[in-house]
């Protein structure tokens, strides 16, 4: 038997996890470089997948299956297609920018010296996600690929709840407040949504009766399991609902705004650029594949309410006075994006929609961490405490405009080429959706120059003389960002070369096929 | 003497029971109204019993019997300790099991 | 010889990175590497030109395939270059003015702390137009439609810490974008239409195409145009982005970048010619933004600011030629380039002017100049030869033919056309006359005019580092400012010359634009002397206005048209009230409904829960009669259904 990679990768960050939480409390700085150890290694094991993987070959890769549960027929069954190898990349390569940005938040306060550890405890929690997360893109086994869906919400809770952005403007009381608000809103909606696909996995249970996703596709491809027309629709739904709960869509997204508003800004990326991704990979991975019919009854509906998001989100980042709930509404509108993307059902759309998730994943990792340290510096989150900050930090100025830039999808930039595609892939089939979308753009000049005007122009406010520009950490954590964004702008090539055949194989999964140019149709 | 009668009867005494439970505050008549109510149970297998022609009933009432004894243990201790902290054998005084 | 277009694009590319990743430490030599970059840019464009010179006119295209940029199943786009005939004469621009544009900005921004910044920028945006015009496909030329927007976000922006300067880079982004999103919708259509956007499939494929996606990508590209180009009705942020600094003002937003609309056009030609409603449109855009920007220019005050009405409305003559089809493709095109000429002349004089007056705008506070700054009045003087059509300068013969093709348009569409230009052409006389008298003649207004002072900053605050507040002492501008401005002086007397004696631009371009003469029903001497005439009237009236007497230095409430051009026709207001108030007040309400309605539906749920189960606690009161009560209902309700099931 051939070395189990994909359980070597999440088990990495899983030991990872437990080693950083089990060092002593003295031993602060130590947690935190054998955090980023492990999370550097981590990458490294990501990266050995990428290059292993043989883009032309099977579907699946890699791959490993053992019994787990007998009684049930659950499996612990793995195996990665282009574009879970690909976002389990992309995991694998925020994770260390994620800790490193994250270096002092959990610092203990000075004066509280409890013998309680937060700083091992946040380091531990981050690591633990990504070994679910990472287990979670690699899982073929439907009941497995749950247990990790709905527990990776366990470490996110404590992520979200127990360490909350210490900029805040109502005093440390109401901050505990909020907080705890967004931590219960966040696992509520989750759990919500896990509860209602936990029924439709039992149901696809009795349907199939089995949980392995290759064995339920090729039963359907080979016409030996029938579902009835209702069964497949409800089925769907329920995979789904928990799907855009997480994802999330219009109107399911308001706990996002939350989320990430009190949450650090590492833990915000987590949340936007890595947890938050499963749901629309899930999408691709389960409900096109176990259920093409049904998806494509569903494709209208979905398609609007993604051009709902895409301009709701938008407009009310447009409307946002906190910096970092401006960012989560601008989420919202690029997963309306990643969602239309995929259910445009043209290869286009969804080669688009895996790029713009790792495209989102790495734009607004730069932009939301760039804020992080702005707001570490003056201690507020809302815009109209800024002004003329390029004068005085003109590196942060500016690598905040770059991240500003990929949010609004400036042609050069990764994100213009994915967000292109989806366009282009929406418009052929759905061509006012794809035109109110391209709304969407202007949209994403407005609010970002807005931010960018409001905190970054003008004349220098008191508050903000002096400020320090970028730390040599800091910039660290952004240039290999916006170097990445830079070169999978101008040569996405890598990428789409990887995810291709995986799309080609989703496409005709749903049996569908590209609209054919019309002057050629015509000939 | 036809033994539906006695049906009839136990039907009366499991009510007066069932009333007494219900209306009555004190413990102690509480419970002997409960013991009332099996007595009367008691008396509807048997004449079953004979109805049917078959000893199952009669079987069934000797282990309501155990039963009623065994609660009449546990139950009657437990209306002494709460006549001992309260002071007062009315079942409202003892209003704890609330949320 | 191919490889050279790729580094034609990468010279200034490097120099921008190198510029704006270096730091502080490049500052010393930051503007020389600019301009080097710049002249090898130009240096490398001659010797193609050259190159291309050699070959016969129809194999003077010359194509280079660089990468695959973006394959996805079915969707190729690559990243490749097109040199032909038309895109080589965009080449020379850029690069001929731009660097002289580079040298001037060397002597102009001296003062400035960011001077490195500014050169980063500048060489920017050269590789972005570079790309822009030499892109072999539409999403190519979307990159540098949309980069080159950028630079020119950054170097409005380019003194962030003022307000006005923030705000209207920001301006310029998003009208431009409303343009952009017109560009990316007609990708799209070009898409599926043709399954391809590159020159030749879209192009050679547009004759075969439906009427109704030609007219549908027509529009898009003509909306693209108009954001880029500051056609009405996205005219709006070209006045406003003067807050730029000056040398900007005369490459971006005079020379080249406003004409890239007119290159879309002309380079699309195949797909307008396919739809003539799309090109009546077009050319009612040109001619209105004609109108439009000469009225605005005759009104403002502020020496920019007026240019860049004279530009909106240059560029409005372009758009009308290239809306009349293959008889005005070449014309527009040599005009743009005249206008390159001239225009970017008046800009840099603009701006030496105001670098010799402690950075005022006003005109109105200027006067008697000519003493004091010979070599900017005389090359400022050519320049507004040009502009107004003089006869024998390089206006004269662009702006001629234009006027000729459009009464060539035929019917009355043609004399419709044909007056409107030829009014421009009177207005643009009186009020490119005004400027001239305002700043080099009549008294010296600014001896007792107060200057900016420091609670009431100038727009150009470069100079503010000069610290001078007190009474401008106008000078000649230093020679790094100067040659530039002669160097474009002879472009704007000679280039007209040049390219128009013996249609030799129009032979130049025909392979790409294919050129038709139209039949004119008015000869061409008839409209050469209309021309005259109405050249004469708008001089004649603004020596009448404004040479004769003491100008105001404030300037007079002016009637009821003049007010609302001062306010660029009211334009602004219109945006303000609809489009700002109206947006903000949709965000805001979504803002409430969002934490209202959304959320509040699910909060409204978990409340509703909440309040339930609170009713239902009250059952558990803890009296042990009310459990038997439910113990002995419960019973009841049980044995009574059993029985009913039995009946049943």
């Amino acid at each position: 038997m051939s070395f189990p990679l994909l359980t070597a990768t999440a088990a990495l960050p899983a030991l990872g996890a437990i080693a950083t939480a089990a060092v002593p409390a003295a031993r602060r700085t130590a947690a935190k470089w054998l955090a980023l150890l492990v999370s550097v290694a981590t990458l490294a094991l990501a990266a050995i997948q990428l290059v292993r993987f043989e883009p032309g070959g099977d579907r699946y890769q890699l791959t490993e299956s053992h019994a787990w549960i007998k009684d049930f027929g659950v499996r612990y069954e793995l195996g990665v297609d282009g574009i879970g190898v690909a976002l389990i990349g992309l995991t694998a390569l925020l994770i260390p920018f994620i800790i490193a940005a994250g270096w002092h938040d959990a610092d203990p306060l000075e004066t509280n010296s409890s013998r309680w550890r937060p700083t091992q405890g946040f380091f531990a929690l981050i690591l633990a996600v990504e070994a679910m997360v990472v287990l979670s893109f690699e899982a073929t086994d439907v009941f497995l690929f749950y247990i990790l869906f709905e527990a990776m919400l366990i470490p996110m809770y404590f992520l979200i709840g127990g360490f909350g952005d210490r900029a805040h403007a109502q005093g440390d009381e109401a901050a505990a407040t909020q907080r705890s608000y967004a931590a219960v809103k966040f696992l509520l909606y989750n759990l919500v949504g896990g509860l209602i696909m936990l029924a439709a996995v039992i149901g696809l249970y009795v349907v199939a009766g089995s949980f392995s996703l290759s064995e339920i596709a090729a039963a359907r491809a080979s016409g030996s399991l029938h579902m009835a027309t209702n069964t497949e629709r409800l089925l769907f739904l329920g995979f789904f609902f928990a799907f855009a709960v997480k994802a999330p869509l219009w109107p399911l997204h308001t706990w996002l705004p939350n989320a990430m508003g009190e949450a650090t800004a590492p833990v915000a990326v987590l949340i936007t650029a890595v947890v938050d991704k499963v749901g629309t990979f899930a999408m691709l991975r389960f409900c096109l594949q176990l259920f093409p019919e049904a998806s494509k009854w569903a494709t209208p509906v979905i398609v609007v309410l993604a051009v709902i998001s895409i301009i709701y989100g938008a407009l009310l980042a447009v409307g946002q006075r906190d910096i970092k709930r401006l960012v989560a509404y601008a989420s919202i509108s690029h997963f309306g994006f990643i969602i239309m993307g995929i259910f445009a059902m043209t290869s286009q759309g969804q080669s688009g929609a895996t790029l713009y998730m790792i495209n989102h994943g790495i734009s607004t990792a730069a932009l939301m961490l760039v804020a992080g340290f702005l707001i570490s510096r003056r201690g507020s989150r809302l815009i109209s405490d800024y002004g003329g900050v390029q004068k005085v930090a003109p590196v942060l100025a500016g690598t905040f405009l770059i991240g500003g830039l990929a949010t609004l999808s400036l042609p050069g930039l990764a994100p213009f080429v994915s967000e292109f595609l989806v366009l282009v892939g929406t418009f052929s089939r759905y061509p006012v959706a794809g035109v109110i979308a391209t709304l969407g753009i202007v949209l994403a000049a407005l609010y970002v120059l807005v931010l960018y005007q409001r905190t970054m122009t003008g004349p220098v406010k008191a508050e903000v003389q002096g400020m320090p520009d970028l730390k040599v950490r800091e910039l660290l954590v952004v240039a290999p960002l916006i170097a990445l964004l830079i070169f999978l702008g101008v040569y996405p090539k890598p990428l789409t070369d990887i995810v291709n055949p995986a799309v080609r194989q989703t496409m005709s999964d749903v049996q569908k096929k590209d609209p054919n140019p019309v002057v050629e149709a015509a000939k | 003497m036809n033994p539906v009668n006695y049906l009839y009867l136990a039907a009366l005494l499991f009510t007066i029971g069932a009333a007494g439970v219900l209306i009555r505050r004190n413990a102690i008549v509480v419970f002997m109204c409960v013991e009332l109510m099996l007595n009367a149970c008691n008396l509807a297998f048997v004449c079953f019993s004979r109805l049917h022609g078959n000893l199952d009933g009669q079987v069934i009432a000797f282990f309501t019997m155990v039963v009623a004894a065994a609660e009449v243990v546990v139950g009657l201790a437990i209306i002494v300790s709460l006549f001992r902290s309260r002071h007062s054998a009315s079942v409202d005084d003892a209003s704890l099991m609330k949320l | 010889m191919d490889n050279l277009i790729a580094l034609l694009i990468a010279a200034p590319l490097l120099g921008a990175a190198v510029l704006l990743c270096g730091g502080r430490r490049l500052d010393g030599i930051g503007h020389w590497l600019g301009t080097l970059l710049a002249g090898a840019s130009f240096v490398l464009g001659a010797v193609l030109f050259v190159d291309m010179l050699d070959r016969s006119a129809g194999h003077r295209t010359v194509t280079k395939h660089l990468f695959s940029w973006v394959p996805v199943e079915g969707f190729q786009a690559d990243v490749g270059f097109q040199l032909d005939q038309l895109s080589m004469t965009f080449v020379l621009l850029i690069t001929g003015v731009g660097t002289l544009i580079h040298i001037y900005s060397i002597g102009y921004m001296e003062h400035d702390e960011n001077r490195r910044r500014f050169f980063g920028y500048l060489n920017l945006f050269l590789a972005a137009m570079l790309l822009l015009v030499l892109a072999d496909n539409y999403l190519l030329l979307y990159v540098g439609w949309e980069g080159v927007g950028l630079a020119s976000y950054l170097l409005i922006g380019f003194w962030q810490h003022k307000p006005s300067a923030a705000t209207a880079a920001k301006k310029a982004f998003l009208v431009n974008r409303v343009g952009d999103m017109g560009l990316s919708i007609a990708i799209m259509v070009m898409f599926t239409t043709f399954g391809s956007f590159t020159f030749p499939a879209v192009l050679g494929g547009a004759d075969g195409a439906s009427s109704g996606r030609n007219t549908a990508i027509g529009l898009m590209l003509l909306l693209a145009a108009c954001g880029k180009s500051a056609q009405v009705p996205l005219q709006s942020w070209l006045g406003d982005a003067m807050e730029g600094p000056t040398p900007v003002s005369a490459l971006i937003h005079a020379a080249t970048m406003v004409t890239a609309g007119v290159y879309l056009i002309t380079r699309s030609g195949a797909v307008f010619n396919a739809v003539p409603d799309v090109q009546t449109v077009v050319v009612i855009v040109g001619g209105v933004t004609l109108l439009f920007g000469a009225i605005v220019g005759c009104a403002k005050d502020d020496i920019k600011k007026a240019l860049a009405g004279s530009t909106m409305s240059q560029i409005g003559y372009m758009i009308l030629a290239t809306g009349l089809g293959p008889i005005g493709y070449a014309f527009a095109i040599m005009h743009l380039v005249t206008h390159g000429f001239f225009k970017a002349g008046l800009f840099l004089g603009a701006g030496s002017v105001m670098h010799g007056m402690n950075d005022e705008v006003d005109m109105r506070k200027y006067g008697g100049l000519r003493k004091y700054m010979p070599v900017t009045f005389v090359t400022f003087g050519l320049g507004y030869l040009a502009i107004i059509g003089f006869p024998g300068l390089s206006g004269f013969f662009s702006k001629d033919k234009i006027i000729e093709a459009a009464f060539a348009k035929g019917g009355t569409e043609g004399w419709i056309l044909g007056a409107v230009t030829l009014l421009g052409a009177a207005i643009t006389a009186y009020y490119m006359t005004r400027v001239m008298i305002l700043t080099f003649f009549g008294e010296e207004r600014w001896k007792h005019a107060k200057t900016p002072s420091p609670d009431q900053p100038s727009v150009e605050p470069a100079a503010e580092t000069h610290g001078a507040h007190d009474e401008p002492h106008p000078h000649e501008s230093p020679k790094s400012m100067t040659i530039p401005m002669i160097v474009l002086a002879f472009g704007s007397v000679f280039a007209g010359g040049i390219f128009g004696i013996g249609d030799r631009f129009v032979k130049w371009l025909e392979p790409i634009t294919s050129f038709s003469h139209g039949d004119s029903p008015v000869g061409q001497w008839t409209v050469t002397a209309a021309t005259i005439v109405c050249l004469l009237v708008g001089v004649g009236l603004a020596i009448a206005q404004y040479g004769r007497g003491p100008v105001p230095v404030v300037a007079p409430r002016g009637s009821l048209l003049t007010r609302a051009a001062r306010r660029d026709l009211l334009q602004d207001d219109f945006n303000h009230v609809v489009l700002v108030r109206g947006g903000e007040h949709l965000t805001r309400s979504l803002v409430y409904l969002d934490h209202s309605l959304v959320d509040g539906v699910v909060n409204g749920t978990a409340a509703s829960v909440g309040g339930l189960s609170g009713r239902l606690r009250k059952l558990q009161n803890g009296f042990a009669r009310s459990y038997a009560v439910s113990m002995f209902g419960g019973a009841v309700v049980i044995i009574a259904a059993t029985l009913l099931m039995r009946a049943v």
